[in-house]
């Protein structure tokens, strides 16, 4: 079991939460004057990263709120988590 | 290297078995390679059987990091299949297929290879309009397809749950007789004998640790054993994709995740035919050795780690207990993951890169063991001649940049739906 820390409920098992993915894809701030290749990048393609991976859960048990997680995808270590908001991995860089 | 026979299986009983050749050699690798396939899984001892065979180039290597056939054709579980709907899928894995009713003779080693037959359970109205539907798209496409009614399922399967009071009741089924299962290791092992006969190298405990460019070409790949200078390159290493390609600075529409698979205690002969779920996901066949072979849905979260987490488990045996409740009282002795390089629209990328020399292989999602026959054929094609074969040309890397996406079951660009 993944034990993921929700800012609002404390430390919950991943159970309670719905996977949603990738936080660090951005979706183009103005959509109407973004290229193809924007959306291309937007929409598929993916860091995929063996290691560190910021990610969004939803704790859809809970309080439903979206929860910001760092997570090492081979270890499924949880190294930090926080609001939508947080820069979990520039914060995590910088403590190290 | 002698052929497998009647003959020589009696010749070496009378010498106690002692005098069998090694199935393949274990050679120092070359300097330089003509072609070097990354990853020797079934797909990347195929596609360097293939290259060897169908096209003519001898000069090839394999590269594996571990083992061979020790990544997911060694955790699969093991379903051969074609029940697809959409031309660029249902074309290739017929293909794949045509290639499995081959396979031992063109190998000269018995993969074991099963035709059963794999049902798909509907449990809902809806669910039985689409299987007539998927079933009828598989009959235009010339590919075998049979629609039944729940009561020739349950004279098919009386094991599952008809009861009055089952929480999904099972409305009927699509059969596709030629379907069902092969025994994984054997084919990882038949094709890297046939590849080693045709002069290919299988180099193991070999890991790709870089590569050196030039202009828009890989030169030289970095290995733990040396750096090989090669011609062209071939990724096939499943779930290990986005790794390999974060060392070329590629990203691809791919994200990593894992699957987990389970073997019961062994049965006597009860489960004849690879049965899947329609109300749940859900999968089941038995093995010649009387374990139960079962699976269902990934873990949903992204992961490299061959290893799963407990509430998926309680997740499949539930589905599983929902359309077998015989299983009840049967107990789980092994269980392993393995993972899946699921792509953005459920459907594999076999073609180029964004790099001159390099090719794709990779997307498999759940599906890969089914197509490795298929997937080595039109990987070998695209490698050497620089170009898809036409069963592939709809599976190239482009499509997600132009949004022809090959989407089987309308899930979108979310990995962990497909």
């Amino acid at each position: 079991m993944i034990r993921i820390k929700c800012p609002y409920c404390g430390l919950r098992d991943h159970s309670e939460f719905n996977y949603i993915g990738d936080a660090t894809k951005i979706r183009p701030v103005s959509p109407e004057l973004a290229n193809d290749e924007e959306w291309f990048d937007y929409i598929y393609i993916r860091d995929n990263p063996r290691g560190v991976h910021q990610e969004y859960w939803q704790h859809i048990t809970g309080c439903r709120s979206y929860v910001k997680v760092l997570r090492d995808t081979v270890t499924h270590e949880v190294l930090k988590t926080g609001l939508p908001s947080d820069d979990l991995l520039f914060s995590y860089e910088a403590e190290k | 290297m002698s052929k497998y026979s009647v003959l020589g299986l009696i010749k070496n009983a009378f010498n106690d078995n002692k005098n069998w050749e090694r199935a393949w050699r274990d050679p120092e690798p070359k300097k330089h390679y003509d072609v070097i396939i990354i990853g020797a899984g079934g797909h990347g001892l195929a596609s360097a059987f293939y290259l060897a065979k169908n096209h003519g180039i001898k000069n090839i290597a394999v590269l594996e990091k571990g083992y061979l056939g020790g990544g997911n054709t060694g955790r699969n579980t093991t379903i051969v299949r074609s029940n697809y709907m959409l031309d660029e899928n249902a074309l290739f894995y017929e293909k794949s297929l045509k290639l499995w009713e081959q396979l031992s003779h063109e190998l000269n080693f018995n993969v074991m290879f099963s035709q059963r037959g794999v049902l798909n359970l509907a449990n809902s109205d809806s669910q039985m309009d689409a299987i007539t539907r998927r079933g009828n798209t598989m009959r235009l496409n010339g590919i075998d397809a049979e629609l039944l009614d729940r009561r020739q399922v349950k004279k098919m399967i009386p094991y599952l749950d008809f009861s009055k009071t089952a929480r999904f009741q099972i409305k009927g089924g699509l059969l596709q007789r030629r379907g069902g299962t092969a025994r994984h290791d054997a084919v990882a092992w038949g094709f890297a004998r046939g590849a080693d006969q045709l002069g290919v190298d299988i180099i193991q405990n070999c890991e790709v640790t870089g590569f050196k460019t030039k202009g828009n070409n890989i030169e030289i790949v970095e290995t733990s054993r040396g750096p090989i200078g090669c011609g062209k390159v071939g990724f096939a290493v499943a779930g290990s994709t986005g790794h390999l390609a974060s060392k070329l600075g590629m990203k691809l529409p791919i994200e990593s995740h894992v699957l987990q698979a389970f073997v019961s205690e062994p049965l006597k002969p009860i489960i004849d035919h690879v049965v899947t779920f329609g109300a749940g996901h859900f999968y089941i066949s038995q093995s010649d050795k009387g374990g139960l072979v079962f699976g269902g849905d990934i873990d949903m979260y992204n992961s490299y780690a061959q290893k799963g987490n407990l509430p998926l488990i309680e997740d499949v045996v539930t589905a599983g207990l929902a359309m077998i409740p015989g299983l009840s009282r049967l107990r789980i002795v092994r269980h392993w993951g393995g993972i899946m390089d699921m792509s953005m629209d459920g459907s594999p990328i076999i073609g180029k890169s964004p790099i001159d020399n390099l090719y794709l292989n990779c997307g498999w999602c759940y599906g890969g063991f089914k197509a490795t026959p298929g997937s080595g054929w039109v990987f070998a094609h695209t490698i050497a001649n620089d170009a898809p074969h036409e069963l592939n040309a709809g599976l190239n890397f482009d499509r997600f940049r132009v949004g022809r996406s090959v989407d089987e079951n309308g899930g979108g660009p979310v990995p962990n739906r497909h």
